[in-house]
């Protein structure tokens, strides 16, 4: 056991997430994901794209804190860009939810009745397209009954049984691939394609999941801890990517 | 042609009831000039389409707004504009929300004058059930896919910010991205661009590449200078967005107090007392 913080240990898990995406752009919501975007291209995925959050796709490791050496942009990618790239499916997005439900449908649109909701929240943004197109994982850093839900309000990410209403052909590029929580981390590894605990966290219990989730999750027998970053993962978090620690206030 | 007009003759084109486009993306270069000038119209009932900011959060909280058309409201450095949410909230405003590319998608059909484009972009949200009217359309070749047919979104008018213009309707944006201006105009039938500056043609390809000259006379029925038209928005390379008086703003939610108190500081003044107050606060 060393001294990673729970952020790191997410953003580890976060950074995980990439294997095997090869050459794609990456779009994160929240810092824990950037975090792990970021140690993620740092050391297993150099080939992933990232973005400077404006227009600009920028390779090398712009930190997400800290001081930043002049970015080096490798190309011109306006929103319009983006929403091409994503129609065509090179991409991994780390979305945020506000909630969740057990077939992965996420709202961050509005919470209630969407005619007149008890809390209008940003929108659905890219969501629906999103989901429909490329993989797409979520990053919940307050796990509870109130984020994972079950029922979500609005869908704005598509669920695995709102895929399965389509059709084999309108579904083929839809893949909720990983939700991650400060809890654990979540995917949909089940014949009904519903949500199962993954991984626990080191330190937190089954019971606390349980009793933070308001749906009943998929429970393997034995329940796998989420690995802890590596002595060299920490260094390059702490010394480079994020020596202001803005992970760490994003999650405790 | 001389396309020079001024923000109130633009404005006194809107009738209540009518279809805005508002160009910009969240507090990114926002026709924020225009907007002023609506709050001082007695203009109501809009529908509002709009990559969302402050433009909506202003338009909702003054009354102007029956109806919204977006894929989100955003003020970038703070995520959400307390006046839209508010104005959601008490259920004045009606939001046909849509997915941001599926928004594309409308307003460029209609930019094209195509009824409908084809799109897999909505299937299986909450898209379908908000916008009812929604229909799907199945592929005639060989695949036969069903995708959403996303319906041509018609403006009667368009408001865009410009860094440079010339006077006969040309204009230049000089930051990273366009957005979707231009889609914007394409799909109005009226179209205002503000500018920071009027230039001379010639003067035009000097400021910037090429590619900047981005808007060209066809797209534009009137051309506007309004330096700081764009304020508190950011509008690179001329300015930064207003951070500090974002923050006023959205503190403008908090109750009817403050709303008051800003409403008669920045908005029940024309825009040049706005621009010259402005002035005054950032010299003083």
């Amino acid at each position: 056991m060393n001294d990673a913080t729970r952020a790191e240990i997410c953003a580890a898990a976060v950074s995980d997430n990439f294997r095997g995406d090869g050459e794609i752009l990456v779009s994160c919501f929240g810092s824990v994901p950037s975090l792990g975007a970021r140690l993620a291209k740092s050391t297993h995925a150099p080939d992933l794209l990232l973005t400077d959050g404006i227009a600009s796709l920028v390779d090398g490791v712009q930190p997400v804190s800290g001081k930043r050496a002049a970015p080096l942009v490798e190309a011109w990618m306006p929103f319009r860009s983006v929403f091409d790239l994503l129609w065509g499916g090179r991409r991994h997005v780390v979305m945020m939810a506000s909630q969740i439900d057990r077939f992965g449908n996420q709202n961050f649109s509005a919470v209630g009745a969407h005619a007149k909701p008890s809390a209008q929240l940003i929108g659905m943004r890219g969501a629906p397209g999103n989901t429909i197109h490329h993989p797409t994982s979520y990053w919940v850093p307050n796990h509870s009954k109130q984020t994972f839900v079950e029922r979500v309000d609005v869908v704005c990410g598509i669920g695995y049984d709102r895929a399965a209403g389509l059709s084999p052909q309108q579904r083929r590029f839809h893949e909720i691939r990983r939700v991650i929580s400060n809890l654990g981390v979540f995917d949909f590894a089940t014949p009904e394609r519903r949500m199962r605990l993954a991984s626990l966290h080191p330190g937190v219990s089954i019971d606390e999941v349980v009793k933070s989730t308001a749906f009943e999750l998929a429970i393997p027998g034995d329940v796998p801890t989420t690995r802890l970053p590596s002595a060299s993962e920490l260094a390059l978090m702490r010394e480079q990517i994020d020596p202001e620690g803005f992970a760490n206030k994003e999650v405790r | 042609m001389d396309k020079r007009t001024t923000l109130a003759a633009a404005v006194a084109e809107l009738r209540d009831g009518m279809t805005i486009g508002v160009g910009g993306w969240g507090s990114r270069r926002k026709p924020m000039a225009i907007v002023r000038e609506i709050l001082r119209s007695p203009v109501k009932d809009l529908t509002v389409m709009s990559y969302g900011g402050p433009d909506v959060g202003l338009l909702c909280k003054a009354g102007k707004v029956k109806r919204l058309v977006s894929g989100f409201v955003s003020l970038d450095s703070i995520p959400l504009d307390p006046h839209f949410r508010a104005s959601r909230q008490n259920g004045s405003v009606e939001f046909r929300e849509l997915d941001e590319g599926m928004f594309q998608w409308g307003l460029y059909a209609e930019a094209i004058r195509l009824p409908f484009l084809p799109t897999r972009a909505g299937l299986g949200s909450s898209v379908l059930e908000i916008n009812p009217e929604l229909k799907l359309v199945r592929s005639p070749y060989a695949d036969g896919e069903e995708l959403i047919a996303m319906p041509a979104l018609a403006l009667d008018v368009a408001f865009i910010h410009m860094n440079r213009a010339d006077a006969k309707g040309n204009g230049q944006y000089l930051g990273p991205d366009v957005y979707f201006d231009d889609v914007m105009c394409g799909a109005a039938k009226r179209r205002f661009m503000t500018c920071e500056r009027i230039v001379e043609t010639k003067e035009l390809l000097a400021g910037g590449a090429l590619q900047t000259l981005r808007i060209n006379r066809t797209q534009v029925d009137g051309v506007i200078e309004a330096p700081g038209g764009a304020h508190f928005t950011e509008c690179p390379p001329d300015y930064g967005r207003d951070e500090v008086f974002q923050r006023e703003y959205t503190a403008s939610a908090k109750d009817e107090e403050n709303w008051r108190r800003f409403k008669a500081e920045w908005l029940d003044v024309s825009e040049a007392e706005y621009q010259t107050k402005l002035h005054a606060r950032r010299t003083a």
